[in-house]
């Protein structure tokens, strides 16, 4: 006789159960979205929250940490984007706002966008205006069964879909802000595409703001699709408030020789996961993931990536640094797996961490799978303090200790920061660092 | 101007004493060699000097100026006028060489209360002291000493030395790891700031270095203390006969 065992739910699983259920006619879509959005449940319900026991999630406790589950988000209202235009005030260039996982139009200045880009809400495509750009959703292999995704899918409202024309050189980066309203505590799941064509090049910039006096529970997606010899630079600043619980995942699919260069600064947040998935589906495709986490007080944060080379000839490189101080946590698993006939694949892994406080916590977990015998692949994880003998190099030439630590932390989180390419940006990101230091 | 008075210092664990009564003047426009063996003290005695932390002094001054600097900080030194030019600088990965000069320079002036320099300023004082030093613009942009060949390395200490215009120089077998035109440039470098009111204390293994600068006095030291002092030509005289009478002596 066999025994089913079905492990109890909390109750934030019966929460979310019961908000599917009342909520899923509701939600946008065709038929074929509504039968993703069945689909995607079905595989979350089966796998629950993921907890400590799941590989993948072991020092992110997500079951633990969620106890209460926010309502949907509602479209928003007038006050709601009359106050995110305010916050909206000091970007420039081309911007497509979502507000609490709502596409805005009068938020957005689509007339700016380049000659070469095509925008179309991911309201309008769930609701079955672009069946070819629906396939795309969920579609990476290597981010199947992934929990947060099949949350998002099951969930999504709406998004940013961005396509371009092979050949498309575009030089003006395109912002995708993503706010939360103040006060207002619900839960959003944005899903938002970039379709980039052959020979193509972009640069999208991904800003997460908001939050602020709730506990919104934030759990968006972008997937990018990149076509052959494309390029994108993707940039990510998440600066949410300090309340938000906030899942992030990114998944790149790399065409023959395209390259991916993603970059995140994360500093935001109370309880926060960005998830990365890349997957090599042509040869030679080059795909650069690199980032900056700052914490300190009780944040807790995880960047979380896998790198899947499944073709010949693939190039990654992750670099991460994080700076963690006061009673905060941080988390960093990357695994880079090289598929048997992935041969020539050269890949290069390294976390690094400065533990500023003595209650500071760092969990590094890299690792590869290699399946392949002719390859190159090394990573390193390393955790320290600010290194004395640099430090009294700086003071013996004048710098007051205070000064002299903020030189060393920008220096070590420098080393990051210099590869993104866009260079308002990489001085923006420069800025952040030093506001996060001279509040320290 | 430096006056070091029965200095005893430890390892800051306490288990192993490295300077033993140790005495030192440095007067005014005055050129010093401290000469002698591996593990007299020789570096230890420099760092103390700067203010590393990792020493502990048990006893004795070190006065700059007639004020005791031990209690102050590496940096509060700094600004009084210390600057160690290291045995071997530091590399400081994602600081651009130019910054790193102009908050050095301007963190000196501010602790003594003085006007920072503006950008122009800094950079045509920095620029006019690097060519002196044949040190070209693009090191500048570098980060501080990464990928610096040994000779670059110590040309960027002379080059900090002149920027900051410390009242005493103390340079830490500033002459290794060079070749013989690094050794001319760093050595020309040192000469062109010798002045009336700067005293140098120069720390060398070898008689070589002091043929470029020459000292004003040398002192030989060991096991923690100086065990004899002369003019220039006791360099060439342990460079003949080796530290095996000092030792002796000690």
């Amino acid at each position: 006789m066999n025994a089913i065992i079905t492990p109890l739910k909390t109750a934030a699983e019966l929460a979310l159960i019961q908000q599917f259920i009342a909520q899923k006619a509701k939600l946008s879509g065709d038929a074929a979205t509504h039968a993703m959005r069945e689909d995607a449940f079905a595989a979350f319900q089966a796998l629950g929250l993921p907890n400590k026991r799941v590989e993948h999630w072991h020092y992110t406790d997500l079951r633990k940490e969620m106890r209460f589950i926010q309502p949907l988000a509602d479209l928003p209202t007038q006050a709601q984007i009359i106050e995110a235009k305010a916050a909206l005030a000091h970007y420039e260039g081309v911007s497509l706002v979502l507000l609490n996982g709502a596409f805005v139009p009068e938020l957005s200045n689509i007339a700016d966008l380049p000659q070469g880009v095509i925008f179309t809400s991911m309201a309008d495509v769930l609701g079955g205006s672009r069946p070819d750009l629906l396939q795309h959703l969920g579609a990476l292999d290597v981010a199947k069964g992934d929990h947060a995704l099949c949350l998002n899918a099951a969930f999504m409202r709406d998004g940013v879909v961005l396509e371009l024309a092979d050949n498309s050189q575009i030089d003006t980066p395109i912002a995708l802000i993503s706010l939360c309203s103040k006060g207002l505590n619900v839960s959003s799941s944005a899903r938002s595409l970039v379709v980039v064509g052959a020979g193509a090049k972009l640069t999208v910039i991904e800003i997460h703001e908001g939050g602020a006096e709730c506990d919104a529970q934030v759990n968006d997606a972008v997937e990018f699709v990149l076509g052959a010899d494309s390029k994108v630079e993707h940039i990510v600043r998440q600066d949410m408030a300090k309340r938000t619980l906030y899942l992030a995942t990114v998944t790149a699919n790399l065409g023959p020789k395209a390259e991916f260069n993603s970059f995140a600064l994360v500093q935001g947040g109370g309880f926060s996961r960005r998830q990365l998935y890349v997957q090599y589906s042509g040869e030679g495709a080059v795909a650069g993931l690199r980032g900056v986490t700052m914490l300190k007080g009780t944040q807790f944060a995880d960047t979380t990536l896998i790198m899947d080379h499944a073709k010949a000839n693939g190039i990654s490189r992750e670099l991460f640094k994080h700076v963690v101080d006061g009673d905060a946590t941080g988390v960093y698993q990357g695994k880079v797996i090289v598929r048997q006939h992935a041969q020539k694949t050269d890949g290069g892994m390294k976390s690094n961490t400065l533990l500023l406080s003595d209650t500071a916590t760092m969990n590094n977990k890299p690792e590869l799978e290699i399946f392949a015998d002719d390859v190159v692949c090394g990573h390193g994880a390393t955790v320290g303090a600010l290194d004395d003998e640099l430090l009294f190099y700086l003071m013996a030439r004048g710098l007051p200790k205070p000064e002299a630590e903020r030189l060393m932390i920008q220096a070590f989180l420098g080393e990051a920061i210099e590869f993104v390419e866009h260079e308002p940006m990489r001085d923006a990101l420069n800025a952040e660092v030093d506001a996060w230091l001279s509040e320290r | 101007m430096l006056e070091i008075k029965n200095l005893h210092v430890a390892i800051e664990d306490g288990s192993k004493k490295i300077l033993n009564g140790l005495n030192l003047t440095v007067h005014k426009g005055e050129v010093a060699a401290i000469m002698g063996p591996n593990g007299s003290g020789k570096s230890t005695l420099s760092y103390v000097i700067a203010g590393k932390p990792d020493y502990e002094v048990l006893d004795g001054e070190i006065l700059l100026d007639g004020v005791n600097i031990l209690k102050m900080e590496a940096n509060e030194r700094a600004a009084a006028g210390v600057f160690l030019a290291f045995q071997y600088p530091i590399e400081i990965p994602g600081v651009a060489t130019m910054t790193f000069l102009k908050a050095a320079l301007n963190a000196q002036r501010k602790q003594r209360g003085e006007d920072v320099f503006t950008t122009p300023e800094f950079m045509k004082r920095t620029f006019s002291a690097a060519d002196k030093l044949q040190i070209n613009r693009d090191m500048l942009k570098r980060a501080l000493n990464v990928g610096f060949s040994g000779g670059e390395k110590k040309r960027m200490e002379i080059l900090q030395m002149a920027l900051l215009e410390p009242r005493i120089c103390i340079l830490d077998e500033t002459d290794s790891g060079l070749d013989i035109d690094a050794l001319r440039i760093v050595s020309e470098g040192v000469n062109a700031l010798r002045s009336p009111d700067r005293g140098f204390l120069v720390i060398t293994h070898y008689q070589r270095l002091l043929n470029h600068i020459v000292p004003d006095v040398v002192h030989v030291m060991n096991a923690g203390r100086i065990v004899k002092s002369g003019g220039k030509e006791l360099a060439l005289e342990l460079e003949a006969n080796g530290y095996r009478d000092y030792q002796a002596a000690a």
